[in-house]
């Protein structure tokens, strides 16, 4: 075998392997940069600024786009959430059930709404409901109907969550708690759903900012003033001011709650990483 | 002794095709310790979960104290509250401190008032040497420690029976000791116990009948000396020879864990 000599250093012309990798860099970086500047010189900067960072107007937006707006979308977020995690918890444990038509129903259910668009479910529940129901109201108006309508879309989506959740905690916790003698009902109340929780709410807490996002839809179901929540608000000021800064400033009260929830969400994924190593 | 505390009779159970017991009779009286031993596989672990119904069996009659437990209309959750039960994997609740794990059943299932389950749950934390941790959280816990509160826990809620999964299997060896202590002393104060197994030194000095099963049988059952010191049987020569061998000994029990889990 000695007489098969291997090259330490195949001789080529050309580049080295190591050059090869700095040169791909920096062409990456140049295309970058290049960019950059072609996005800098050609866009008309002068009417961007115009068009949205008007400062008198984006005064004029204040107190109201945050003790109106913000404060509106965040309660129908909040209220659409809590409507979601209900009815969602009840379709996990449907789907969980022993009875077949229960786990049936549940993903009939699942499948039909995490299919359909969050502005479709909008306009049902604010047109189709009234007529299939005449004379009935949905309790708490405006806001009962948003809640209903998130909480219809976000159901489908945190019951397979909850139940993934409930499936993962392993199942020795189930069995020691029913040989302590609790009922498969108080076990799945004291010891399962606690322990569920824990493990689902990062995932949760990314519906919740899925959630705030599909609030704007509540414009199509035709609020009032006092109703209006940051993209109703922005955009009707945006209308009759002529000018697109309420969209930028409505835009940062969206980041202004979302970001620092991401952030959280990003905190307690790497914080669970930590609990299982 | 009048009536056997646990009594099994005729007892089957399958998994699909794979029939792990074929036909167990076993009588265990008052204040009685049993340690059932066997080969991994043997069935000794679906049988001690068939005693608190954990698995269904396919036949037969389970009674303890009395009460079928096979009966399809008995209260399984009442009956089982005499019944403790302790695991290989602990199965503390991870999310509740160490009282809370001994209080939270005491409450929600006996239906005991706060201070009441309080003091049970200290009580029997002195009783497994472990009041010191009452704040602390099982996963800050040795394994060891976890399976005594698990001890603990279960004797809080007054069982006239306990039932240990092979209690020690899952811990470093160095650990096993602190656990059996605490199962010698309840043994020598009275309860009922029925222990599987792989700890022969334990066996010998605390039961008061060992029983050997293979294939989903009972093939030997009598007193310590007589089943470990004098078997009768070829099949428990041969899995006491190798169990006696410390560097078999270790494969078993790693087999025994893989099996055990296969079972569940």
């Amino acid at each position: 075998m000695t007489d098969l000599e291997v090259p330490v250093q195949p001789k080529k012309k050309g580049l080295t392997r190591r050059q090869k990798r700095s040169l791909s860099r920096a062409a990456q970086y140049a295309v970058f940069v290049a960019a950059v500047i072609a996005f800098a010189v050609t866009a008309d900067w002068g009417r961007l600024q115009n068009q949205f960072a008007q400062a008198d107007i984006a005064k004029q937006m204040f107190p109201d786009v945050i003790t109106l707006a913000l404060k509106n979308t965040v309660l129908y977020t909040l209220s659409g959430f809590v409507v979601g995690l209900v009815l969602g918890m009840g379709l996990a444990l449907m789907r969980l059930s022993s009875v077949g038509p229960y786990r049936w129903l549940a993903s009939v259910y699942i499948e039909i709404f995490r299919g359909l668009p969050a502005l479709l479910i909008f306009i049902f529940v604010g047109v189709a409901v009234p007529l299939a129901f005449p004379g009935t109201e949905i309790p708490g108006g405006t806001y009962g109907k948003v809640a209903l309508a998130l909480g219809l879309v976000s159901a489908a989506y945190m019951a397979e969550t909850i139940r993934a959740g409930i499936q993962a905690v392993p199942k020795g916790q189930l069995e020691a708690a029913r040989s302590l003698g609790f009922s498969p009902a108080k076990a799945m109340i004291s010891i399962i759903i606690p322990q569920a929780f824990r493990i689902i709410l990062p995932p949760l807490t990314n519906e919740l900012v899925l959630l705030f996002k599909d609030s704007s839809l509540v414009l199509f179901l035709g609020v009032t003033l006092e109703e209006r929540e940051l993209s109703k608000f922005g955009r009707d000021l945006a209308s009759t001011t002529a000018n697109s800064t309420p969209i930028l400033v409505a835009g940062l009260c969206y980041l202004l709650v979302t970001i620092p929830l991401s952030f959280v969400v990003r905190r307690m994924e790497s914080k669970a990483q930590e609990a299982i190593r | 002794m009048s009536r056997p505390e646990i009594e099994v009779r005729g007892l089957h159970k399958s998994f699909g095709d794979n029939e792990v017991l074929r036909g167990i009779d076993l009588e265990i009286g008052q204040g009685e310790v049993v340690c059932v031993i066997g080969p991994s596989g043997s069935g000794k672990s679906t049988l001690l979960r068939c005693v608190n119904l954990l698995e269904e069996p396919t036949k037969g009659q389970v009674f303890v104290g009395g009460t079928e437990l096979t009966d399809p209309d008995v209260d399984i959750d009442a009956v089982r509250r005499r019944i403790g039960m302790v695991f290989q994997q602990f199965n503390l609740f991870p999310h509740l401190n160490v009282t809370e794990n001994l209080t939270l059943p005491q409450r929600r299932v006996l239906g005991r008032d706060k201070g009441t389950a309080a003091r049970i749950a200290a009580e029997n934390l002195a009783r497994v040497g472990l009041a010191e941790k009452a704040d602390a959280y099982p996963s800050s816990l040795s394994g060891g420690q976890q399976q005594r509160v698990a001890i603990a826990r279960a004797l809080a809620m007054g069982p006239e029976v306990m039932l240990f999964d092979e209690p020690t299997s899952a811990l470093d060896p160095e650990l096993v000791g602190d656990v059996l202590a605490v199962m010698r002393r309840l043994a020598r104060e009275g309860m009922t116990m029925m222990v599987v197994t792989h700890e022969m030194t334990f066996a010998r000095e605390v039961a008061d009948r060992v029983v050997f099963m293979d294939g989903g049988v009972v093939v030997e059952d009598g007193s310590p000396e007589q089943v470990i010191g004098d078997p009768r049987h070829e099949r428990t020569r041969h899995f006491l020879s190798r169990l006696l061998d410390p560097a078999m000994a270790e494969v078993e029990e790693e087999t025994s864990d893989q099996v055990g889990k296969s079972e569940r």
